[in-house]
């Protein structure tokens, strides 16, 4: 099971990389989507997949029964996902804001803040 | 959107689905639910509320200023873990009472005041960018 | 499963972040005093850098403390671990943090008061605070993000056209780094089964044989060094620190970039010794690139802020090179350049907003005459130039002999050679803004200085607050050399960090 999650999880690493290799900002976001739904999967892959029982400790015990499954890797999941979630609706609106001031969502084009062909300082005075 | 049928059903939508949030708040320390899950159900009530009277009209709903609220429950969340401090716990320890009040015995816990507190962070925060959305769209 | 009782003193550990989350909190909620924030925000550092000050006195006298969240047992629960690199770093930060807000009284207006100005550099500061001292490498990720999305909310203060522009580089190379730190981790966990930064420094050595423990330390190096801003990913830096607020750019020159560089201390020195070890080749090429390219980037830029972009960068190759030494000394060494440019590079971005309250703009071409004008901030401006080069009577030249002595005696004179470069080339930079921004008489194409409409007394303050730990630093080394010494020998002996962590099981 883990194998068929390693080559899941280096296909969604491949296309993402692809897409933020592209000039255009909207596939870099698309790509970054995917790379970090990679990584998530990565956690869940890392933790190792079983089929086990819930990781519910039960009543009178102090301790999990043998055989429950790992419940960190659901939860640092869950701690990326809500931080990826929140990055990427923050970057979404950034980069709709850009490509309405600027007018381009290509990144060659955007150099507002490192204008092109900006003189050198002087050389002596 | 802005419908007769929608524009009488949503107050009472409102309504129930600010309970349900609570429902699932409180529900959330031994089943499934907690102040996360909540607050999302909390914010899509007042979305709705939004969407069928407007942005102005939530705002005076809720009286406070969203990012407000959201930092009242980051603050909640943070005495949550300060009362271990004279407890001689270390942060963030579950602590627990449970008084009587008229024959019923409540569990009431740290980690309940810490849930609320996302609650609170998450309606706050996240009906503020809704709010921002949609009031683009308006007129 | 119950330990006993906390002292109250151990609370020291969390007070830093726990005064940062709750003074962002409150001054979320009262966002429409703007009168009170600026002041409120000033006590709220005060107390965090009191508290940080505490610490550091305490771990210096009883070594590393350590508390671990929830009353679990070490591995288990989320642990917060100072020791001295830490807390020395995180209470050098607290005072930069001040000193940067007393000089946006001068610069944040009421605009940048509602937009949330302090709510998000107090948030921000508790991300930072909690980065230096905690003990669990995801938690440490949570870290980053929190004080990464209080700096987006900083960067994009104001809204202007070159903010969004920068900020959209920033946002997008910060959080594919963060990506890449996380995927390590994630393949740590993966190989250790554990996160605590103490469990994992104990771990690793049995199961180098079989592990890929060079993949990990390899991603590690990758993801702090882009946030580090090391060549080759570096570009997001001289594109966007010099767009938001000069207050702004100042906590971020000083302060971002250095967490990157301890957070490769922390990993790669502590925790993966030998892979260090295996790549210190690698990170010697990568710090003499980023010297070198670093300074000769601030060679090429006409905006004086720009230039101080290019010139964090360079300080952190310099740091870099340390950490490619990788002995008592490289290490000891970077630590106190570490501490040398968060203060230095700070003062350099408010001098560079205050150059321009004087002098009407960034640009050297039209900057001129300011001796003229204030021959206060020229002094000032001085002995930061000199600091920053590596000259005496600043801080940077101590760092800097200790990193050239260190690379010439394990027989690597061309690491030596590329830190003597890399100043001369900074001092050639900062030499000609000096000669043209305050000596030059007029730019002679006839622009005018706009009159400064705000007072420029917190700029004086918040300068020379910066300014005199400089010329402390830099005329009296030899105290901090040995805090440094102590910072560096806890890095490489881990122990009494274990043993702060593992009371019980004595460090393993």
């Amino acid at each position: 099971m883990e194998t068929v999650f390693s080559i899941l999880v280096g296909l969604f690493f491949a296309v993402g990389i692809y897409l933020i290799l592209s000039k255009h900002v909207i596939r870099i976001l698309l790509g970054i989507a995917i790379f970090s739904n990679a990584v998530n999967l990565l956690i869940f892959t890392s933790g190792r997949i079983v089929r086990s029982t819930a990781p519910i400790i039960p009543m009178g015990e102090q301790v999990l029964p043998a055989g429950a499954a790992n419940p960190l890797p659901q939860a640092l999941i869950l701690t990326a996902i809500v931080i990826s979630f929140s990055f990427f609706a923050f970057i979404l609106v950034l980069a709709f804001r850009a490509y309405q001031e600027m007018g381009v969502d290509h990144t060659a084009g955007m150099r507002v803040a490192e204008p092109e062909g900006e003189r050198l300082p002087p050389m002596g005075y | 959107m802005r419908t007769l049928i929608f524009r009488t059903a949503a107050p009472y939508l409102t309504a129930l689905m600010l309970l349900l949030s609570i429902f699932v708040l409180l529900r959330g320390h031994n089943e499934p639910g907690g102040g996360f899950i909540g607050g999302l159900i909390a914010v899509s009530a007042f979305a709705i509320h939004g969407i069928a009277f407007g942005v102005h009209q939530v705002r005076r709903t809720m009286y406070f200023h969203p990012m407000a609220i959201s930092g009242f429950g980051l603050l909640l969340a943070v005495l949550a873990g300060l009362v271990s401090l004279p407890a001689g716990a270390p942060l963030l320890t579950g602590l627990w009472v449970s008084p009587t009040v008229g024959g019923i015995t409540l569990d009431l816990s740290t980690v309940l005041l810490f849930d609320i507190g996302v609650y609170l962070v998450v309606v706050g925060s996240i009906t503020s960018i809704a709010l921002a959305l949609e009031g683009r769209e308006e007129p | 499963m119950m330990l006993e009782p906390v002292a109250a003193a151990d609370w020291l550990v969390v007070a830093p972040v726990v005064i940062g989350i709750a003074c962002g909190a409150v001054l979320l909620m009262f966002r429409h005093h703007l009168r009170w924030q600026a002041v409120f925000s000033i006590f709220g550092l005060c107390a965090m850098t009191a508290a940080n000050a505490a610490l550091f006195a305490r771990v210096l006298a009883e070594g590393p403390i350590s508390m671990t969240m929830g009353n679990w047992l070490p591995p288990f629960g989320i642990t917060f671990a100072a020791d001295a690199l830490g807390s020395g770093f995180a209470l050098v930060a607290t005072f930069v943090a001040v000193a940067c807000t007393i000089y946006s009284l001068c610069e944040i207006g009421a605009v940048g008061r509602r937009y949330g100005f302090y709510p998000f550099l107090m948030l921000m500061m508790a991300g930072i605070n909690g980065a230096f001292l905690t003990g669990d490498i995801f938690n440490l990720y949570v870290w980053f993000e929190v004080f990464l999305i209080a700096s987006f909310g900083l960067m994009i203060l104001g809204s202007e056209k070159q903010q969004i522009d920068g900020a959209t580089k920033y946002a997008i190379l910060n959080l594919l780094a963060t990506a890449f730190f996380l995927s390590a981790t994630a393949y740590l966990y993966g190989v250790l089964g554990t996160l605590n930064m103490a469990d994992i420094a104990r771990k690793v050595d049995g199961l180098r044989p079989t592990a890929p423990m060079m993949t990990i330390a390899s991603l590690y190096l990758l993801a702090f060094g882009m946030k580090a801003a090391a060549f080759p990913l570096y570009f997001w830096l001289p594109a966007s620190y010099h767009t938001p607020r000069n207050v702004t750019g100042a906590l971020f020159g000083g302060l971002l970039t250095k967490i990157g560089i301890y957070a490769l201390l922390r990993t790669l020195v502590m925790m993966f010794p030998t892979e260090r070890l295996e790549l210190s080749g690698v990170i010697a090429v990568v710090a003499v690139a980023t010297m070198i390219l670093g300074a000769l980037g601030a060679l090429a830029q006409s905006d004086i802020r720009r230039m101080m972009g290019f010139l964090v960068i360079s300080g952190v190759g310099v740091m870099l090179a340390g950490l490619a030494l990788g002995d008592a000394n490289g290490i000891s060494g970077a630590i106190f350049y570490a501490v040398h440019s968060m203060l230095a590079m700070s003062a350099l971005y408010l001098l560079a907003g205050t150059m321009k309250d004087f002098g009407g703009s960034y640009s050297l071409n039209h900057l001129a005459g300011l001796y003229r004008l204030s021959p206060a901030l020229t002094a000032l401006a001085l002995v930061l130039f000199l600091a920053a080069a590596g000259l005496p009577p600043g801080s940077g030249l101590w760092p800097k002999i200790i990193l050239t002595k260190a690379s010439i005696d394990v027989g690597s004179p061309w690491l030596a050679g590329a830190i003597l470069v890399s100043g001369l080339l900074t001092t050639i930079a900062l030499g000609r803004v000096f000669a043209l921004a305050f000596w030059r008489d007029s730019a002679g194409d006839g622009v005018h200085r706009k009159p400064t409409e705000h007072s420029v007394v917190p700029a004086y303050g918040s300068l020379i607050m910066l300014t005199v730990p400089i010329v402390v630093l830099g005329v009296h080394p030899e105290p901090f050399i040995r805090v440094a010494d102590i910072a560096a020998a806890g890095l490489l002996d881990s122990g009494a960090y274990l043993r702060a962590v593992f009371p019980i099981a004595g460090g393993g």
